[in-house]
């Protein structure tokens, strides 16, 4: 909220038409919310919509590398595999090929063969061979397994009918895990014997455990009924159930997106080991393998938060002041009109009154000659010289003329300087010239006018008429916070060795502080009830600007104002004003 | 001293002519520019004093078509609005004028008239 009251406009809280009496050309509120948004809207829109393309993207392109990193090395882990089981079964087979039954059923030559196995692949264990009825006729091996009938097992069923098997991983009669891989060689009889080998996991696990899996993955391989075949780091132990679901057979690699054991996101690589009950399966927690583009992510996320902020910032910050100078170029063409409105009144006024005091002039003087004659007829007559009645009546007339006269010259006076006249200006007379048209006022309400203006203020040049309408808008206006029997004063003073201030100075109804500060401004009125259109103080204010000199006031609620008007006692120069013209005319 | 007034306003001109004559003064008086210069030339007179605003030829235009025929002649100019600016631009070298502003005092007026005569 701070920085909105930083970045709020002037015009914010004075809604246009709010008891000012002429309108704004323009919604100021509306015009600055529109040009935020629409220029947040041209800015932000693109800015987010190429950051979601992009982002989309670009995670597009990181997930399908997870995928294809994971579909490759699923790939090359099922070759492994598939080598090891078929390399083992076409050794079996050329055993079964390169030695006769006779030699075969040789325990010794068995033996043999069977510590060359050993040596070349490792990992056999024994080896045995079943005749056709499924009787383990000769074994070698750490195992009592010789004579041990198989013929009603799965195993030797599959054998008979496809000629090569590979189990699963199992227990068995030994009940140490490991895997049978057994071969079927064809006799020339038509009968057939079976080369039975068990080997053990270690190798079979070694494979496994050296697959390198980025971002702390898991693999295992499974059997067709889901349960490990291998160790892993979570999804169980061998022979546990995996506790995913059995993928669907596909002949070729495939990479998912599911979840992990543990019900994570996860994407799982997994492959079919031909000619073998394995499923190989890679499974890689999704916010591990997208961890770095996460982190990269909410740096990104960050860095656009922090620029559309700054950006909004700058938007307002910057449209405020646009929208605020535009507020005040309007504000100024209209007190520019006003005060145009109020030159042209005031012109008006001034030439009708010019005209009303030039023909009351006439008459006046007509009344003036015939009074006059008529005290000389009778001055020069004895009896009447002496009638002090007669004189005293006459005098009367002559004096009311007088009266009339000064009211009229005043007037013409007034009028006259509507028109820039630069002439030299003596406080006393400029006050008292002023003051002259609200005696009458003062008067009827009591109120107490003093004047004071010391010898030593010295005269100096100036614009006659503009100093007159200031005086005369201060005086009108202390008038008006003055009740009856209240007290004005004037006062000029020296202020400084280059300027005279002139005070006025009242006792009465004084201005709220919350006021004070607009005070000067146009359209501000604190008799709006009154009919006050608020002009008399701004444009008395512009007046004592145009002169050089400035316009202060102090006030307190409940004991009276004073405006002090300074002016220099040497005018500035002029700013090349058109309407000036020292001639006066 | 003969003087000559002139103002658009008969009663005016011919009450202060009245009154002029009272105190010794003797005073032609005409309400127009046009008899201003035919009584002009027929009489020679000191001194004119001429309204400044009169219908057809103003005061002003009296005054310089009056000094250029009469070069002696003196000028008062009476005027409704107080201001010198009214008769300073008919101002010219070697020509004499005042003024006065309506309604007049007569005796401000003769020591005016004096105090021009005199200059």
């Amino acid at each position: 909220m701070a920085l909105w009251a930083k970045l709020k406009p002037d015009f914010w809280d004075r809604p246009d038409g709010q008891d000012w009496p002429f309108k704004h050309m323009f919604n100021f509120r509306r015009i600055w919310k529109r040009a935020v948004l629409l220029i947040a809207g041209v800015a932000l829109v693109p800015l987010l919509s190429i950051t979601a393309v992009d982002y989309n993207v670009t995670q597009k392109a990181i997930m399908s590398d997870v995928l294809l990193q994971t579909s490759r090395l699923v790939s090359n882990t099922k070759l492994s595999i598939s080598f090891f089981l078929s390399g083992r079964a076409a050794a079996l087979h050329f055993i079964v090929q390169d030695n006769g039954i006779a030699e075969l059923q040789d325990p010794r030559r068995l033996e043999q063969i069977l510590s060359h196995l050993k040596t070349a692949f490792g990992g056999f264990v024994d080896l045995g061979v079943v005749d056709a009825a499924g009787r383990q006729q000769h074994y070698v091996g750490p195992y009592e397994l010789a004579g041990v009938n198989y013929s009603d097992q799965g195993w030797f069923q599959e054998v008979v009918a496809r000629g090569v098997y590979v189990s699963d991983v199992f227990l068995g009669f030994r009940n140490v895990p490991h895997i049978i891989i057994a071969v079927k060689h064809r006799l020339p009889d038509n009968t057939f014997f079976i080369l039975r080998a068990a080997l053990d996991t270690a190798r079979f696990n070694e494979l496994i455990d050296n697959i390198a899996v980025s971002g702390e993955g898991d693999k295992f391989i499974i059997n067709l009924t889901g349960r490990l075949q291998t160790p892993s780091i979570s999804h169980g132990q061998v022979f546990e159930e995996v506790g995913l679901p059995v993928p669907p057979y596909v002949q070729k690699t495939q990479v998912v997106e599911g979840h992990d054991a543990g019900g994570e996101p996860a994407i799982i690589g997994y492959s079919y080991i031909p000619e073998s009950p394995f499923i190989l399966m890679i499974v890689k927690r999704k916010a591990n393998v997208m961890r770095d583009w996460l982190h990269t992510r909410s740096q990104l996320i960050g860095f656009l938060v922090i620029s559309i902020s700054g950006i909004l910032v700058v938007i307002v910050g910057v449209t405020t002041y646009l929208v605020n100078n535009l507020h005040l170029a309007d504000q100024r063409r209209v007190t520019t009109l006003h005060q145009v409105e109020y030159a042209n009144k005031l012109a008006s006024i001034g030439r009708l009154s010019a005209g009303v005091a030039h023909e009351i002039n006439n008459p006046l003087a007509i009344i003036n000659e015939k009074a006059g004659l008529i005290k000389d007829i009778f001055s020069f007559k004895p009896e009447y010289a002496q009638d002090r009645k007669l004189i005293g009546l006459i005098d009367g007339v002559i004096a009311s003329v007088e009266r009339c006269a000064v009211i009229t010259r005043r007037l013409l006076g007034f009028a006259r300087h509507m028109a820039v006249s630069i002439e030299p200006i003596a406080v006393k007379t400029l006050i008292e010239d002023v003051l002259g048209f609200l005696r009458k006022e003062a008067e009827y309400r009591s109120i107490d006018v003093e004047v004071k203006v010391p010898e030593k203020i010295p005269t100096f040049v100036s614009d006659r008429g503009k100093l007159q309408q200031i005086l005369l808008n201060l005086i009108n206006n202390a008038f008006a916070a003055l009740s009856d029997g209240g007290r004005l004063q004037v006062e000029a003073r020296l202020a400084g060795s280059k300027a005279v201030a002139i005070d006025v100075i009242d006792n009465g109804s004084g201005i709220a502080p919350g006021d004070l500060d607009r005070i000067f401004e146009p359209f501000f009125s604190t008799r709006t009830c009154s009919g006050g259109t608020g002009l008399g103080l701004s444009i008395t204010y512009g007046l004592v600007q145009e002169l050089g000199g400035t316009l202060t006031v102090a006030s307190r609620v409940g004991e009276g104002s004073t405006f002090t008007v300074t002016l220099p006692l040497e005018m500035p120069q002029p700013k090349g004003d058109a309407s000036a013209n020292p001639a006066g005319r | 001293m003969r003087i000559l007034l002139v103002d658009d306003e008969k009663e005016f001109v011919a009450t202060l002519a009245e009154r002029l004559g009272l105190r010794g003064i003797t005073a032609d008086w005409a309400t127009t520019g046009e008899v201003a210069l035919a009584k002009a030339a027929e009489s020679d007179y000191d001194l004119a004093i001429l309204d400044v605003k009169m219908p057809g030829i103003s005061g002003l235009n009296l005054e310089k078509l009056m000094a250029q025929q009469h070069p002696r002649m003196k000028f008062i100019f009476l005027t409704g609005h107080g201001s010198a600016s009214d008769y300073h631009s008919g101002i010219a070298e070697n020509r004499v004028i005042d003024y006065l502003v309506k309604p007049v005092n007569i005796e401000a007026l003769v020591a005016k008239m004096q105090a021009v005569l005199k200059s």
